[in-house]
């Protein structure tokens, strides 16, 4: 019998953690985990893999959760994913591999992500063993960027024997997960344990470098490397063009969450980066990033706080996980509207003056393009406006690297399966190349890349084993 | 971390660090600056490269107490210890040629910035006019080391306590009026002073740099609170500047911007003071 609900994860309930910054998700327990295994039908030819872009093999390690074989699990999910308690955190799994899972077609899929999630944090309550790595293969390689593309790249390439070392321009590593996602969603020390993992492994970490300033592309394989992998992800954040974004008050999201995530500003003044917001507080945007600041300002002790995005509810990009736990916190929603400019006497933001939107045809992204309808403008008083309408590719690596091909946005320009761009050594992925996109997209680019690079350097990788394995 | 090899005061709340950095010391260019974080719970602080010595591999920062980051430096931080964090150089350094005159104009801590500019443009072939400002006698630093890099060296403090009194955009609105040809200049300093120098040059269309200081947070790229107007256009102090077109920045606008974090940074640097202040009393009891 088949049981057509998901096993639900405890949470912590919406008036008691709107006051805290701890995790919402509690996890599994281990009978818990066992039960929604035990969902999974063990299809013959499984669609879930092809959902996962860095292809784990997902009814293997469902099927030993199942039988309680959670050592084996791990093992199998790590196999693949370097990042397995980041995933099962983060992942719009709804999308991918939960979205393709044949149980799905019918009743609830199974909760991949849950199960991803227990076996790592299962994993991290019995310490964790170091990766054994082969001997040194006599290369190495440099990768700029410690978010998601350049660690996962950095793992697979030292499980090659490749030396590695990772260059991060912040005084922290881990990029987008450390000062993009918040600790409620994420805890900080979950990525820490993946990054120490990935250390124990022999990744060497360079912090506060600032790769094309202090050390040109150049300049590092003058220094030894053999190859390079850009990996420097999204930077400045686009603001809206529209009057009134100087004023005070108006933050991009980069700022205000940077502010919180990896400067501790909510804990202003034993730190000593403040926040400044008010009682009101807007959101403009209706991604994954726009939930994170709503849900943020909640927290940092916002009475209302308010996304406003120009289409309708079915187009929110957001993961539905994450836009549930905004309703459930008393995020409010305005939906098919658009700010036209923001009014404050004095400098500081005031008003947010608004239109009504409609929808009409499908652009170029596939989605239904937004009309603003005239004479319905309306205003929101508000203190804080904080804009989620994504960012400009990184700016520091294709400035100072003359011949790097890049795209007129900026985005380098990149092999998609390989990441070989038009310099001869030098890789690229994540964000940096295609623009915003997931943190499992940006893991599945510096996989391929890692590939890439062992094949370049002639390292016979473990990757390539398995594709002669499977021709 | 980075040592720190060097430390002497230039007047009241005026300090001149050298930090161990070698990498940066070898690739800083002049008009670049650096962040800096102090410790675990500390912000993160841009501040000017003033000079570099890649043979000792250190750098040179001129660091004035405002808020409670550069207080607690200043108070905590000597020779011998070590700073959490250091990363640069940032920015794009300034564009050193061979302009023919240049007039560089330094105002308060912003002599120290402009200290590596007045430098690379004499080496350059230029005939440099240095202007300096300060509040008073006491405040003025690095005259000497000016006058070794320049042609002519004007000081003006507001109460003419030192060289003459009035504004440095006084001296340069007589040198911009005289027959004397002034192909480029810089004037770095505090907003207000930046603006009305830029004013002094507007008519007479004489191209002016100035190097801008609005509230960042990162300082590489990422987080876009150090965006200013120029030229209508928004751009971003860490990446594109800290140099601008002076005739092209909307000044009021950055002023506005750095007004508003004022209150959380004085109530910081307020606190860091009775923090220190009942520390002290307890020191002496």
């Amino acid at each position: 019998m088949i049981k057509p609900r998901q096993t639900p994860m405890r949470q912590q309930k919406p008036g008691v953690r709107i006051h805290n910054f701890d995790e919402v998700p509690l996890g599994y327990s281990r009978e818990e985990a066992v039960r929604e295994a035990e969902r999974c039908l063990q299809c013959q030819y499984p669609t879930c893999i092809d959902g996962c872009p860095v292809g784990v093999d997902i009814p293997r390690f469902v099927g030993q959760v199942a039988r309680g074989h959670f050592d084996a699990a791990i093992q199998t999910i790590r196999e693949t994913n370097s990042l397995p308690a980041i995933c099962g955190r983060v992942c719009p799994q709804e999308t991918q591999c939960q979205g393709t899972c044949a149980l799905g077609r019918k009743f609830d899929s199974v909760a991949i992500g849950r199960l991803e999630r227990f076996c790592a944090d299962w994993e991290a309550t019995k310490g964790f063993e170091p990766a054994r790595v082969p001997a040194t293969a006599g290369v190495s390689v440099a990768v700029i960027g410690s978010g998601p593309a350049g660690l996962t790249a950095a793992g697979d390439l030292r499980k090659d024997g490749i030396d590695v070392t990772v260059f991060e321009l912040f005084h922290v590593a881990g990029g987008v997960l450390v000062y993009g996602i918040p600790e409620f969603r994420l805890p900080k020390r979950i990525v820490r344990r993946e990054i120490d993992a990935l250390c124990s492994m022999g990744v060497n970490i360079e912090l506060n470098v600032v790769v094309g300033r202090v050390l040109t592309v150049d300049d590092l394989f003058a220094r030894g490397f053999d190859a390079v992998f850009v990996a420097t992800g999204a930077g400045l954040p686009r603001f809206l063009g529209i009057e009134g974004e100087h004023l005070g008050g108006v933050y991009s999201a980069n700022e205000f969450l940077t502010r919180v995530n990896l400067m501790g500003a909510h804990r202003f003044p034993q730190y000593d980066t403040p926040i400044r917001i008010g009682e009101r507080v807007v959101t403009i945007g209706g991604g994954n990033v726009a939930m994170d600041v709503a849900r943020t300002a909640l927290r940092l002790g916002a009475k209302e706080s308010m996304i406003v995005y120009r289409r309708s509810v079915e187009e929110l990009p957001a993961r539905s996980e994450e836009v549930e736990h905004a309703k459930e916190e008393g995020v409010a929603f305005q939906l098919l509207a658009n700010p036209v400019r923001f009014l404050g006497p004095d400098d500081e933001l005031a008003e947010v003056e608004c239109i009504e939107t409609k929808l009409g045809e499908r652009d170029r992204s596939g989605r239904r393009r937004p009309i603003p309808i005239p004479g319905t403008e309306f205003i929101l008083e508000s203190d804080t406006v904080v804009i989620a309408a994504g960012n400009q590719p990184h700016p520091l690596i294709p400035r100072t690297t003359p011949d790097l091909k890049v795209t007129r946005r900026g985005n380098i320009v990149a092999d998609p399966v390989t990441g070989e761009t038009n310099l001869p050594g030098v890789f690229a992925g994540g964000d940096i190349v295609t623009g915003a996109a997931t943190v499992i997209e940006a893991m599945g680019a510096g996989k391929r890349a890692a590939t890439a690079i062992g094949r370049y350097l002639g390292v016979s990788t473990g990757a390539d084993a398995g594709e002669s394995q499977a021709a | 971390m980075n040592r720190i090899l060097g430390k002497r005061r230039l007047g009241p709340g005026i300090w001149e660090y050298v930090l161990e950095a070698p990498d940066i010391a070898r690739a800083a260019r002049s008009g670049q600056f650096a962040v800096l974080r102090l410790h675990e719970a500390g912000e993160r602080i841009p501040l000017t490269i003033v000079e570099t010595d890649p043979r000792s591999g250190s750098v040179k920062l001129v660091v004035q107490e405002i808020g409670k980051t550069t207080r607690e430096m200043a108070a905590q931080f000597h020779v011998g210890d070590c700073i959490l964090d250091f990363a640069g150089p940032l920015g794009e350094p300034s564009r050193i040629e061979r302009y023919g005159t240049a007039v560089c104009i330094g105002g308060r801590v912003g002599i120290a910035p402009l200290f590596p500019i007045a430098r690379d443009l004499k080496s350059a072939g230029n005939e440099v006019v240095v202007i300096l400002g300060a509040r008073s006698a006491e405040f003025l630093f690095y005259e000497r080391k000016m006058a070794a890099v320049c042609d002519r060296l004007y000081t003006v403090t507001d109460d003419g306590s030192r060289g003459e009194r009035g504004f440095t955009s006084d001296v340069l609105r007589r040198l911009v009026d005289s027959d004397q040809r002034i192909d480029r200049v810089w004037a770095i300093g505090p907003p207000i002073m930046m603006k009305v120098c830029a004013e002094a040059t507007r008519f007479a269309g004489i191209p002016t740099v100035v190097s801008l200081n609005p509230i960042m947070v990162d300082g590489t790229g990422m987080c876009g609170g150090c965006r200013v107007d120029v030229g209508a256009k928004m751009r971003f102090a860490c990446v594109d500047g800290p140099e601008f077109d002076g005739h092209q920045v909307d000044f009021d606008r950055l002023m506005a911007r750095l007004r508003y974090y004022a209150r959380c940074e004085a109530e910081a640097a307020d606190r860091y003071e009775e923090r220190i202040g009942s520390q002290n009393r307890e020191d002496a009891r």
